[in-house]
């Protein structure tokens, strides 16, 4: 059996293809102004790495954003429920999974069948996305792939006040001006972030293992500043975490077939 | 445009002032207001209770040094000596902003009792909508405050949002207003309340075909929408009067008048200096009550 | 005067009113709340004349509110906030 999963996010569009219950391809490709030809170009883009036709393809898995762009959806799942069962599927222990993505946190408490207990969204304010830490990283002149390794050479706590990125944007300029350096400001811009986060997984209860999904668990510095926060000893994060929404909306395909 | 010079669309003129027909050496007391807020900074000096001087400039990064800058630019339309002062009152975004102020005294009870006296008595409700913040007042007749509610957690709807936009579309923030009504139709509001977000929802647009104007127009009135929210949440009272640098902003305040169903106070005064008004007032105030400097 | 602490934001609007006029400053609200989001102080900074004590929501908190806040208010179940228990004189509501 093979399904495909879409996830169509405000950044980037991810899609996997899934047979049997493996990972046999995936590809992520920037969303754009176009979604539907974003959409298009990934799917094309990952049958073709999988080496399959859309003939052999028994269900498409819609979600994200852009979901409504996804016109060959078979089946929309939605985000929650595609995070429960990523969150199982890479670690049958989750039972917390946070997904911050680069415009959207969510944070879902599951089942050991991963089924959906409790669910908490943080959306519309960049402040708890990884809009933030890409804002940030303009502002300190640091690539973004770099901020995370930056802030995990710094052991100093400094506070950030300001909630919004626009705000943040100003501070950081004026730690700079104060001559603060980098290192110390990425790791309080990982901190401010994380805690936002972690405030969301307060809400529906920290229960073990805790799962990372999403593009920004790809940063060391922010998956860090998390453990800590959490008082955890680990977090679990997939190799590639921005695939988690597109895995969970091809494991929900599967079951419609 | 000069070659090599970027222009920055976000500046505004800086300014001082000085009543022509007051002396200051007929003066009993003679306090100063000095508002150091997020973007801007005012100095505002009054002799009696009456407006003598003012500055009105950036803020910038120097924050600690703002308020001396910003008296030094007010005195420099006079020829007043600093020591003469009796009473200095600081106010503003965050803690200590006036270092050398014998007190500190919240915005919010600064923004109703200067809204009281460059407006008049009649003002019930106040907005001011900053750089960084926006702020709703209820006040009696004597500028007391009565009910209040502020926000400076999210840029949206204050100057700062205003001027990611005006950069983003390459307007100078002077002429915001004027620009967001050159247009046919009143677009629908950008959906996004979120800044950044926003912004890229702008520049969608612009790819889809939309004018520059249209956009602002659409940003414009997404601010409008945003600061009567907040308003509305507090409750608007007759007479309504706005503060600060957004009063000066038609493409927003004309929107926001329109769904609030009120005309606004008029004021011969700058409406950036409200907040350090009322600090001078409460400096004369306590000056009054022989709290004033020893000479 | 009611005192309106909190913020709006793209996800929704959070604020802790307090009404002064009810306010007489016991501190019972202090203790109560387990995030310490609310103070006492002896002069109330919004309003010059006043002369009793009076509960503010503390300023490095009320940006915050919603993720300060978030312990007392899970989704499901929610039982009534220990604030607005503490306090006789009925000061405090939630806008959430």
């Amino acid at each position: 059996m093979i399904t495909v999963g879409i996830d169509c996010g405000a950044k980037n569009t991810k899609t996997v293809v899934l047979k049997d219950g493996e990972i046999i391809a995936k590809t992520s490709i920037p969303t754009g102004f176009d979604q539907k030809k974003a959409i298009n170009e990934s799917l094309e883009k990952v049958l073709q790495s999988a080496g399959i036709t859309a003939g052999q393809v028994d269900k498409i898995g819609g979600t994200g954003t852009g979901l409504k762009s996804i016109d060959m959806a078979d089946v929309e799942v939605n985000e929650i429920k595609a995070m429960a069962k990523a969150g199982n599927y890479f670690f049958q222990s989750a039972r917390t999974v946070a997904d911050v993505g680069a415009e959207e946190g969510r944070v879902v408490k599951l089942d050991e069948k991963a089924n959906v207990v409790d669910f908490a969204i943080n959306e519309r304010c960049a402040a708890g996305a990884g809009a933030f830490i890409e804002a940030m990283a303009r502002a300190l002149e640091v690539d973004l792939e770099e901020m995370g390794a930056l802030a995990l050479k710094s052991n100093k706590q400094i506070p950030m006040n300001a909630q919004c990125v626009i705000f943040a944007e100003s501070e950081v300029v004026g730690l700079i001006h104060a001559n603060t350096n980098k290192e110390d400001i990425s790791k309080a811009i990982h901190d401010a972030m994380a805690s936002r986060i972690v405030s969301m997984i307060r809400r529906v209860g920290v229960n073990k293992d805790v799962v990372m999904l999403g593009g920004v668990g790809r940063n060391p510095g922010f998956v860090e500043a998390m453990r800590r926060e959490l008082n955890l000893d680990k977090i679990y994060i997939p190799e590639e975490p921005e695939f988690g929404a597109a895995v969970g909306a091809a494991l929900v395909a599967a079951e419609k077939v | 445009m000069p070659e090599g010079k970027k222009q920055e669309f976000w500046r505004w003129d800086e300014s001082n002032w000085k009543d022509p027909d007051i002396d200051w050496k007929d003066a009993k007391y003679i306090t100063v207001g000095i508002d150091v807020g997020s973007v801007s900074s005012q100095a505002v000096i009054m002799t009696d209770g009456q407006i003598y001087a003012y500055a009105n400039m950036r803020t910038g990064f120097d924050s600690p040094n703002s308020a001396r800058n910003v008296l030094n630019f007010a005195l420099k339309a006079t020829d007043m000596p600093e020591e003469r002062m009796d009473y200095c009152v600081g106010t503003g975004y965050g803690r200590v902003n006036v270092p050398f102020a014998d007190r500190s005294i919240t915005e919010i009870a600064c923004h109703a009792r200067g809204a009281n006296f460059i407006y008049g008595p009649e003002v019930r409700t106040v907005l001011d909508v900053g750089g960084q913040d926006i702020k709703a007042m209820q006040c009696d007749e004597k500028g007391k405050v009565t009910n209040f509610l502020m926000n400076d957690k999210c840029a949206a709807g204050t100057g700062r949002g205003m001027e990611v936009f005006a950069d983003l579309l390459g307007i100078p923030i002077t002429e915001v207003g004027e620009r967001s009504f050159q247009i046919d139709e009143e677009p629908p509001a950008v959906s996004n309340t979120c800044v950044v977000y926003a912004k890229s929802e702008a520049t969608g647009l612009l790819r889809k075909g939309w004018s520059t104007e249209q956009v602002l127009a659409a940003y414009c009135r997404a601010m409008a929408e945003r600061i009567y929210s907040l308003v509305e949440r507090m409750g608007v009272i007759p007479e309504f009067a706005i503060t600060g640098g957004m009063a000066k902003n038609r493409g927003v305040i004309d929107r926001l008048m329109a769904k609030i169903g009120l005309d606004p106070m008029k004021t011969k005064w700058d409406t950036q200096i409200a907040g350090a008004v009322g600090a001078a007032l409460f400096g004369y105030a306590l000056c009054l009550k022989g709290k004033g400097r020893k000479k | 005067m009611l005192a309106n602490y909190g913020y709006t934001d793209g996800s929704g609007d959070y604020f802790i009113t307090i009404d002064t006029d009810k306010c007489n400053g016991c501190g019972e609200c202090v203790s109560a709340c387990p995030a310490g989001v609310l103070e006492v102080l002896d002069d109330d900074p919004n309003d010059p004349l006043r002369e009793e004590p009076v509960a503010v929501v503390g300023t490095n908190k009320r940006n915050k509110l919603k993720y300060e806040c978030n312990p007392c208010k899970p989704s499901i179940g929610r039982p009534p906030l220990p604030c607005i228990e503490a306090c006789k004189a009925g000061a405090i509501s939630h806008s959430w």
